[in-house]
């Protein structure tokens, strides 16, 4: 396997990984846009993903579409209820109290799945089977072509729900400006609810589409979580295409660095980028100082 | 008045007391990191050795003492460890002690037990446990470079000659990495490529695809669940052909079932005789006590008994054992270290004033997975 096959493969690995770093950044930036707040359980809401799929899929004995479209709904109302129970109740709301809520809770959502599901690592069948596919010199599983399918498919449909719909506008217009988007009759507290159910839902089709490759178990969320974020960051918080390339340059330069580097700086490669953009270009890469973020 | 009434009580009670104090239970004292990051370890220990303890008591104790154990869940944080390991030096005033679960843990209390004279025997496995010698310290996890000597006697009579390492940036993993390099060495194997990989690390096709361009003649991983079994995968899926060597950590039935059936196939790992020993000849010297091991916790907690669990009751049969020959903390000690021929769940036994830990090669069985079940390798 000479130098050009190996980076075709890092590449595709790197792309792949990429994806799902993608779909979960976009979680961050919708609450972000309509809440000003990092909600650091969007890993968790990835985990409950799995978590649930596997839990109609084993427990329940549900045929596995019947079990993924349950588990997303599932995690869509756990969105939803942590909306409900934590941040609504705040009397006054800052971006500060409202961050430390999210960790509170994100350790509280790991506890509880702890205890219902136990410590063990589980495994989802892959949905159309495990024969590797070549692509030129390098291989890909079918599972990653779900992954880029369903992936472009959710972001797809989001930017056409933000842009066409009245619920998606009235949502960019609060992340423009709450308080006047509460003057023209928006209600901004539902806006904040339906952001909570929409990140639940692409948190957890992103975790579902993972396990079959990555496994799955309680604490799975934290480093995706994580990952996701940098992606998002890397975007600039962007709900559109921006956290999308900031999902697979990211996957991508992690591939490539562990391949050809040393796989011992893997995750320093994703931290340091995300610093650096910190320091340098806080808007993100691809966005200017001032940008619409939906 | 009320001071005469007291002092009267406390007389009575110091009357009362001490016949209790001569017909007391012999005490053990037991550090287990039961919730935590390293619970997957501590759970099992715990429940091994309190189930032992109970079936010891209901035929009426050892050599007609009762037993008494002090369980404390130290989370997997060495601070606590030490804090609970004076507890129960000072205040329960125990004989001996059981645990930590973790090489760090018992790193840290290693020095109140000798300052206490307390024998320890730790459930971790950690060689710099019992490398150097301490006095009052053992262990009863076989070393990881057994595990790893294994592995390379049976590389060598494959005649394979070079090796690709993927090692987890854990404690097992690097402390496995340096035991790796180290034997290699001693065994003539040259290693071609060195890579690592994070505990929660989702995708590992970058470093397998660097190492297939590596021309290694087989890959040894290192780590315990999940990372083994997507790499598994990701081999599968990259089409590499060399043998993959896993380390012991993986040797349960949860690898094979995460691997899926296509992936493993093929698989060959060191494995503590537990985990196989309905594989094993019954005339092997461990196979009844395995298996009555594996009955009895399948019924008090419905779970397969595990190597950890294992660490637990090699603990109980070592202190059993050392209890002949008398039962304060130095006669304890004095006994652990003559050991010989001690039949137990991850091998048998023979301590001696230069080894602490007691296990050979023969603790590990080089087994293959073939149709989602182990192998003995041949």
């Amino acid at each position: 396997m000479d130098l050009a096959d190996q980076i075709a493969q890092y590449m595709v690995s790197g792309l792949s990984t990429g994806a799902i770093y993608a779909l979960i950044g976009i979680g961050f930036a919708i609450i972000y846009n309509s809440t000003e707040i990092i909600n650091f359980a969007q890993g968790e809401l990835v985990m409950l993903g799995g978590m649930f799929t596997l839990f109609f899929l084993e427990t329940m004995k549900l045929p596995l579409p019947l079990s993924i479209l349950l588990a997303v709904l599932a995690t869509i109302a756990s969105g939803v209820l942590f909306e409900r129970l934590t941040i609504r109740p705040l009397k006054a709301p800052t971006p500060l109290s409202l961050i430390i809520i999210t960790i509170g809770g994100s350790i509280l959502i790991r506890g509880i799945a702890m205890l219902v599901w136990g410590k063990d690592t589980h495994a989802l069948p892959a949905f159309s089977g495990s024969e590797p596919i070549a692509v030129g010199s390098a291989t890909i599983l079918p599972q990653h072509l779900w992954i880029f399918a369903l992936t472009g498919i959710a972001i797809v449909s989001n930017k056409l729900f933000f842009q066409y719909t009245i619920t998606g506008k009235a949502m960019r217009a609060c992340a423009v400006n709450r308080r006047a988007a509460g003057l023209v009759g928006i209600d901004v507290r539902r806006m904040v609810l339906f952001s909570f159910a929409i990140s639940g839902g692409l948190g957890s089709l992103a975790g579902i589409i993972v396990a079959p490759l990555t496994m799955t178990s309680y604490d799975v969320g934290i480093m995706l979580g994580l990952k996701g974020f940098c992606a998002a960051i890397i975007g600039g918080l962007s709900g559109g295409i921006g956290t999308v390339l900031g999902g697979l340059l990211l996957g991508t330069l992690e591939s490539l660095g562990a391949g050809l580097i040393s796989s011992g700086y893997k995750d320093a490669i994703a931290f340091v980028i995300l610093l650096l953009i910190l320091f340098i270009r806080p808007q993100g890469l691809f966005g200017r100082a001032q940008t619409e973020r939906v | 008045m009320r001071i005469l009434h007291l002092a009267v009580l406390t007389i009575l009670g110091f009357l009362l007391a001490s016949p209790v104090l001569a017909a007391e239970p012999f005490r053990i004292g037991a550090l287990f990191s039961v919730t935590g990051p390293a619970s997957f370890l501590g759970e099992p220990e715990k429940n091994t050795l309190e189930m032992l303890v109970k079936e010891a008591n209901a035929k009426g104790g050892i050599k007609g003492r009762k037993l008494e154990l002090v369980v404390y869940d130290t989370q997997g944080d060495a601070t606590k460890a030490v804090q609970l390991a004076t507890k129960l030096i000072k205040n329960d005033k125990v004989s001996v002690i059981v645990g930590p679960s973790t090489t760090g843990e018992t790193m840290a209390i290693i020095p109140l037990v000798e300052k206490e004279k307390i024998p320890l025997i730790s459930c971790a496995a950690g060689i710099k446990i019992t490398e150097p010698v301490k006095k009052y310290v053992f262990k009863t996890p076989a070393n990881d470079h057994v595990a790893a000597e294994k592995i390379f006697n049976y590389m060598a009579a494959k005649k394979q000659k070079s090796v690709a390492l993927l090692t987890v940036t854990d404690g097992f993993g690097s402390s496995g990495r340096e035991q790796l390099k180290d034997m290699a060495k001693k065994k003539g194997i040259a290693i071609v490529a060195d890579e690592t990989y994070g505990p929660k690390d989702t995708d590992m096709t970058a470093q397998l695809t660097k190492i297939k361009g590596s021309k290694a003649d087989a890959i040894i991983c290192w780590g315990t669940n999940p990372g083994p079994a997507i790499i598994t995968r990701n081999v599968k899926q990259l089409g590499i052909k060399i043998p993959l060597y896993m380390s012991h950590g993986v040797a349960s039935k949860k690898y094979i079932e995460l691997c899926g059936p296509d992936a493993a196939e093929g698989v060959l790992l060191p494995a503590g005789k537990l985990a196989i020993y309905e594989k094993l000849k019954h005339s092997d010297p461990q196979y009844k006590l395995l298996k009555e091991y594996d009955k009895s916790y399948k019924k008090a907690f419905s779970v397969e008994a595990s190597t950890f669990g294992g660490y637990a009751y090699d603990s109980f049969l070592l202190i059993s054992e050392a209890m002949k020959k008398g039962t304060t903390p130095e006669q304890l000690r004095d006994g652990l270290e003559g050991v010989k021929k001690l039949v137990s769940v991850s091998g048998i036994y023979n301590m001696s004033s230069a080894d602490h830990n007691g296990l050979d090669l023969n603790a590990f069985e080089m087994v293959k997975i073939v149709k989602c079940d182990w192998e003995l390798a041949k």
